[in-house]
């Protein structure tokens, strides 16, 4: 029999797990002397009140879904990736190879290649870890934070030497050829009659980001691949019983995760930055644990999350105008709370409402 | 003269435990029904009983690990509450867990004093503790070496660890859980000389087992339980293993089942001297050979834990074994290497395996999600190289579920969410309309309600009766004797025996699964 | 380069081996309690970068190095107990805690930091009085001029702050209590198996929370030395990773103590090296980048962790809640 009804599950825990979180990072707002009410009005208003506020949130929100529905997809066959983070640097470098390697007519023509560059190369980063964890037994999770370190040093060495532009200081490469220019939310716009911020770096990544939690929710439940996966995340005895290959489902799940979490790189590097640069990254890697979570690992959970998160990091910024007394890096408190209660102690919010379902139960 | 004086003060004195009405039940289960015991100082109690009898809920009640119900115990003749192990150890019980409680990667020595350290240091504690193995392996041939990790010794030795432990925690009453299940023949003789020893210092001995011959051997006193309850405790020198095994196994009522005679045919699947070994290197299979005919259900019966799982897994393609097993004439691998559980299915195999929550089920999949589970690469369930055609699923598993009379009827429901009568029917719906040629059965009506029981033999009959062959594995004697065309008695990892249910009862398969010979193989 | 030249420059190496060592050696042996234990500790970044924060800030309000470190510890230990409440008393992800932890730190000190100090997240600089002060060991002038061992003595030796001593101090402490000692003997067997303590009539959570808080203490100290040591002022993420690096240095080392000071040395040496001669040419034939160094900790402790040289195996129990079970 069910503890309780799967509404619960699916909604309410969250939702009190997420009320939590906000409680104790408005009592850490308080603890500095300011208004947690006036905070988050400015933190919605900044993330919402304006096309290029908008703009923003949801070019957040594109990074948060790639490395959620990575976290995520991974976690469906049990393995905790928490290398999100030096697999979409890794991949940046793949898309990037693949955009400095022609002059591209065209960015329709550009995008499908950089897409594979920076899947293979985010794969890749994944699936060493993941053959490691297959045949030698090693924790993914350390290995994954050992490949973001790795990861790291690669860019930099990459990016001191080889790829760097000649023409700066800073480590980065040259400047992407015009023809791998990706359209900005603006550009899209402006046809519809819509006057979309030019500031704003939404792109067309963001319907890239909707596509590939089409693809995850796709793959996890609509094909055998997906069903295979998600009985190896829930039994690895079943599995065995089933004939399902324990070394076929990390590696490839792992590999999918890698690519999906490099699609960031082409957010980022080739929506935004349009050049290859050191961290371009910023923790989103780290982030998307928080947004899988919370969105409790299903695609259209993970859209929710990530857009409260990428309000949450633009709102960040937007205090730093209205209220200087709180640096925008209350963003980073209140991800930390969400996945303590979302993640950590699950288990505290759970047995609480567990306990009144079942006496409300024993009570009908 | 010495000898004596103990023997006078062991009569006189009062049992060394006495439990008073102990009553413990899991939910609806009644694990311990009002269970009375009395246990004297310095003997050997056996107790002993079938899967599920409650044997080792009322030692883990004995021990601190459950609260009972209802019920007291007196140790020495004081009354003795027992809330945690602690209190436990202070009441002078030890217990040897069947599963060793050992830190692995630590010397014999620091296992020894783990949690009975004398002081903040351990050198005196060591010191202390090394003396008295000497002292006590000189004493009881209970010889290991202080200083060894424990993960280097043998079963045997860490089994004498675990006694040691005992000992040097001055436990008065030795509780043995199963202590020879993974021991070689000459490990259990000689556990058996350093149990006789303790004794004869004057300890007390409580030694569960379903083996009847350990019991005959070196018990002093025998306790019988069936069903949560003691239902005879004798003298083991006025009693015999035939008046145990009946008193164990009860008067079954035999489920009357339309069965017509078998007709079998060409052998299905025939096993030659099959060996497995597991990950610690202990044998559990040793040397199995069978046949299986179409059209007929051979039943293997013992007490769980003799290799039966074992079998099904090699079988069922998830287990390493060596050996040689045709299906259909044709050799298949055993090693792992060239097959899995999918190349088993694509031989004809079904499996319905034990353990339904674990491996049979996903629990948190849709009943249509568990209705392809093992097969959902076949292509009726797939649209094309990518795409499942779960609409199709869902219709074919409201189709089954109606046939299988699976309640509610709802494909959309998780499996954890169906009594385990109507779980164990999906499996079964699963496995037996794959039309397979073997069907691999393994308890199938554990945790069942009856009248699922009934509707779940009745299919399994109508398999045989469309000629397949039926491998039924099962710790439960009725359903052996009921639904077998032939029975074989799996003990300690060999094959006892086979036996025609007509010609057989519940009597003789109960001596064969607890290890002793019986004159009626010859028909 | 001439012979002299060499001695010096090693000595140099040496001494700022030591320096960068010591934060590694207090996480490291955080970790190898916390993990001895059974509990995963992913946020040994987090914790010691919460308690340089509060060392520097602290230090800097009241004018006295001792408060620092008293309230960096204190707040390491919140961040403990944190861990310890979901991961024990509520047996949640150990892996995921630790994350939590470490998104923390990283927000509430720059949180706090900014609304306390006005300066985007940093202390002020502190000065002499609030932070460690150099401890010159006795004769080390008058022996610097014996060959050889005389500078090693006066340079590398001596001249350090007080926490690069209790670093090397609690190393063979830390040894001491968990191979001598009542308490070592069971907090080890509660991570490889803690049902063997549960039956022997102890208490498991019990020990873990001690373990856990013993890593607080210690990350804490960590942090401290950090931000009063070898820094002069807590930086934004002044860690800087060296969490992860000390983890990785417990898993080289295979969590033993003495191998977790050899680790950490090591690993140190590879920093040292990094930022005293950044690409090192190789007889002339070919130059080993600076990043390559950077991220030998992290490739060693891969190689490691395959088991292609040695196999790491963790305390059996790590990692998993304890349920008490029959």
């Amino acid at each position: 029999m069910d503890k309780m009804p799967r509404w619960a599950d699916v909604v309410l825990i969250p939702l009190i797990s997420l009320m939590l979180a906000f409680i104790a990072s408005g009592l850490v707002v308080l603890a500095i002397g300011e208004n947690p009410i006036q905070a988050i009005t400015v933190m919605v208003k900044g993330a919402l009140g304006s096309t290029s506020g908008l703009g923003y949130t949801l070019y957040y929100a594109t990074n948060y879904m790639f490395t959620g529905l990575a976290v995520a997809v991974a976690f469906h066959a049990r393995m905790f990736n928490i290398g999100g983070e030096g697999q979409a640097a890794i991949a940046g470098v793949g898309a990037t190879l693949v955009i400095l390697a022609f002059d591209w007519p065209h960015w329709a023509l550009a995008l499908p290649f950089a897409i594979m560059g920076a899947a293979l190369f985010g794969g890749f980063w994944a699936a060493v870890p993941a053959y490691l964890q297959a045949k030698r037994g090693s924790h993914i999770v350390i290995t994954t934070i050992m490949f973001n370190f790795i990861a790291a040093a690669v860019m930099g060495f990459l990016l001191n030497g080889v790829l760097k532009n000649p023409n700066t200081q800073n480590a980065e490469t040259v400047k992407f050829p015009a023809g791998a220019h990706l359209p900005t939310a603006h550009e899209m716009l402006a046809p519809l009659g819509i006057n979309f911020s030019k500031s704003a770096p939404l792109n067309i990544s963001f319907l890239l980001a909707l596509l590939c939690a089409f693809l995850v929710w796709f793959l996890l439940w609509r094909t055998r691949l997906g069903y295979s996966i998600r009985a190896f995340g829930q039994s690895e005895k079943g599995a065995k019983y089933a004939g399902i290959s324990a070394f076929k489902i990390i590696m490839i799940s792992m590999f999918i995760s890698g690519a999906l979490a490099g699609m960031l790189s082409i957010n980022v590097v080739m929506g935004e930055q349009e050049r290859l640069i050191k961290e371009f990254v910023e923790g989103a890697g780290f982030v998307g644990i928080a947004v899988a979570l919370m969105g409790r690992n299903h695609p259209v959970g993970i859209i929710l999350a990530s857009i409260l998160f990428g309000m949450l990091t633009q709102g960040g910024f937007e205090l730093l105008w209205e209220m200087p007394n709180i640096s925008k890096e209350v963003v980073l408190v209140i991800q930390g709370m969400i996945i303590l209660f979302t993640g950590a102690l699950d288990y505290m919010v759970r047995g609480p409402v567990e306990k009144l379902f079942l006496r409300m139960h024993k009570g009908a | 003269m010495a000898n004596a004086q103990l023997k006078e003060r062991q009569e006189t004195a009062a049992p060394a435990i006495e439990l008073v009405g102990i009553s413990k039940a899991f939910g609806p289960v009644q694990a311990n029904k009002d269970i009375t015991l009395s246990v004297a100082r310095g003997s050997i109690h056996g107790i002993v009983g079938e899967n599920g009898a409650g044997k080792s809920t009322l030692m883990s009640i004995l021990y601190g690990f459950y609260k009972a119900d209802a019920g007291e115990i007196y140790i020495g003749g004081k009354k003795t509450p027992i809330p945690d192990s602690s209190a436990a150890i202070a009441a002078g019980i030890g217990m040897v867990h069947q599963h060793f409680k050992l830190v692995e990667n630590f010397t014999v020595l620091e296992n020894v004093i783990l949690g009975m350290e004398d002081g903040p240091m351990l050198r005196p504690s060591l010191a202390k503790a090394r003396k008295l193995l000497q002292q006590l392996s000189d004493e009881y041939e209970l010889s290991v070496d202080p200083d060894a990790l424990v993960e280097n010794l043998s079963v045997g030795h860490q089994q004498r660890v675990e006694i040691l432990k005992a000992l040097y925690r001055k436990a008065d009453i030795l509780i043995l859980d199963e202590p020879t299940g993974v021991l070689t023949p000459a490990e259990a003789d000689h556990v058996f000389r350093i149990l006789q020893g303790l004794k004869e210092q004057g300890k007390t001995i409580i030694l569960i087992t379903h083996k009847l011959r350990e019991i005959m051997e070196i018990t002093d006193t025998v306790s019988v339980m069936r069903r949560g309850e003691m239902t005879a405790t004798v003298k083991t020198a006025e009693t015999s293993p035939e008046q145990l095994a009946e008193l164990m196994v009860g008067r079954k009522v035999l489920l009357q089942i339309d069965k017509k005679p078998a007709t079998p045919g060409a052998d299905i699947l025939e096993v030659k001297n099959l060996e497995v070994t597991d990950d610690k290197g202990v044998k559990r299979l040793k040397g199995i050979s069978l046949e299986v005919r179409a059209g007929e259900i051979l039943g293997i019966a013992g007490v769980s834990g003799n290799g039966q799982t074992e079998l099904l897994e090699v079988l069922g393609g998830y287990m390493p074994a060596s050996g040689t097993i045709l299906i259909n004439g044709t050799e298949i691998d055993l090693t792992g290497k060239h097959s899995d559980g999918q190349s088993r299915r694509k031989r004809g195999i079904a499996h319905v395996p034990e353990d339904r929550q674990a491996e049979g089920l996903i629990m948190d999949f849709a009943a249509w999600e568990n209705m392809i589970f093992g097969y959902q690469n076949d292509p009726a369930y797939n649209k094309n190289a990518l795409m499942m055609d779960n609409a199709a699923i869902r219709k074919e598993t409201a189709a089954k579920m109606e046939r299988f009379d699976v309640r509610p009827p709802i494909p959309a429901l998780q499996a954890k969410n169906f009594s385990g009568g109507n779980q164990q029917k999906i499996v079964l719906a699963r496995e037996i309309e794959r039309n397979p040629d073997l069907l691999l059965v393994g308890q199938p009506t554990r945790g069942v309600d009856i009248g699922a029981i009934e509707f779940i033999h009745q299919r399994i009959v109508e398999l045989r009766d469309e000629g397949k062959a039926i491998l039924l594995v099962s710790v439960e004697l009725e359903e052996i004797l009921s639904l077998s065309d032939r029975i074989l008695v799996m003990f300690d990892g060999h094959i006892m025996g086979e036996r025609d249910p007509a010609k057989t009862d519940e009597k003789e398969l109960g001596m064969l699964m607890a290890g002793m010979e019986t004159n009626g193989g010859a028909n | 380069m001439d012979t002299a030249n060499f001695f010096l420059q090693a000595l140099l190496t040496a001494d700022m081996t030591i320096r960068v060592s010591v934060v590694l050696i207090f996480a490291c042996l955080a970790g190898l309690f916390s993990e001895r234990a059974g509990i995963f500790d992913i946020g040994l970044e987090g914790k010691m970068l919460i308690s340089a924060f509060f060392t520097a800030a602290v230090s800097y309000q009241t004018g006295y190095i001792w408060y620092g470190v008293a309230a960096g510890i204190a707040a390491s230990l919140v961040f403990a107990l944190i861990h310890g409440v979901a991961s024990i008393t509520f047996r949640g992800n150990q892996l995921i805690s630790g994350v939590a932890i470490n998104f923390l730190a990283s927000g509430l000190t720059v949180v706090i930091g900014h609304a306390w100090f006005k300066k985007g997240g940093l202390t002020p600089p502190l000065s002499d009085a609030e932070r460690f002060h150099e401890i010159t060991l006795p004769f080390a002038d008058t022996l610097r001029d014996v060959p050889i061992l005389g500078p090693i003595y006066a340079d590398v030796i001596s001249g350090h702050k007080l926490l690069v001593y209790v670093a090397m101090l609690i190393v063979p402490l830390t040894w001491w209590l968990l191979y001598r000692t009542r308490f070592g003997l069971r907090l080890r067997a509660v991570g490889e198996n803690p049902a063997s303590v549960d039956t022997a009539g102890v208490s498991v959570v019990r020990y873990r929370y001690a373990a856990v808080l013993i890593a607080g203490v210690l990350c804490g100290l960590g942090g401290a030395y950090l931000s009063t040591s070898q820094g002069a002022a807590f930086g934004k993420e002044m860690t800087a990773g060296r969490g992860f690096i000390a983890l990785a240095a417990l898993i080289f080392a295979k969590w033993r103590p003495w191998y977790a000071l050899m680790a950490c040395l090591l690993f140190g040496f590879l920093e040292a090296i990094s930022n005293l001669f950044p690409n090192i040419n190789v007889f002339g034939l070919f130059e080993i980048p600076v990043q390559f160094t950077q991220a030998l900790p992290y490739i060693l402790t891969v190689v490691i962790l395959a088991g292609f040289v040695g196999k790491a195996i963790p305390p059996r129990a790590g990692g998993e809640p304890y349920v008490k079970e029959r």
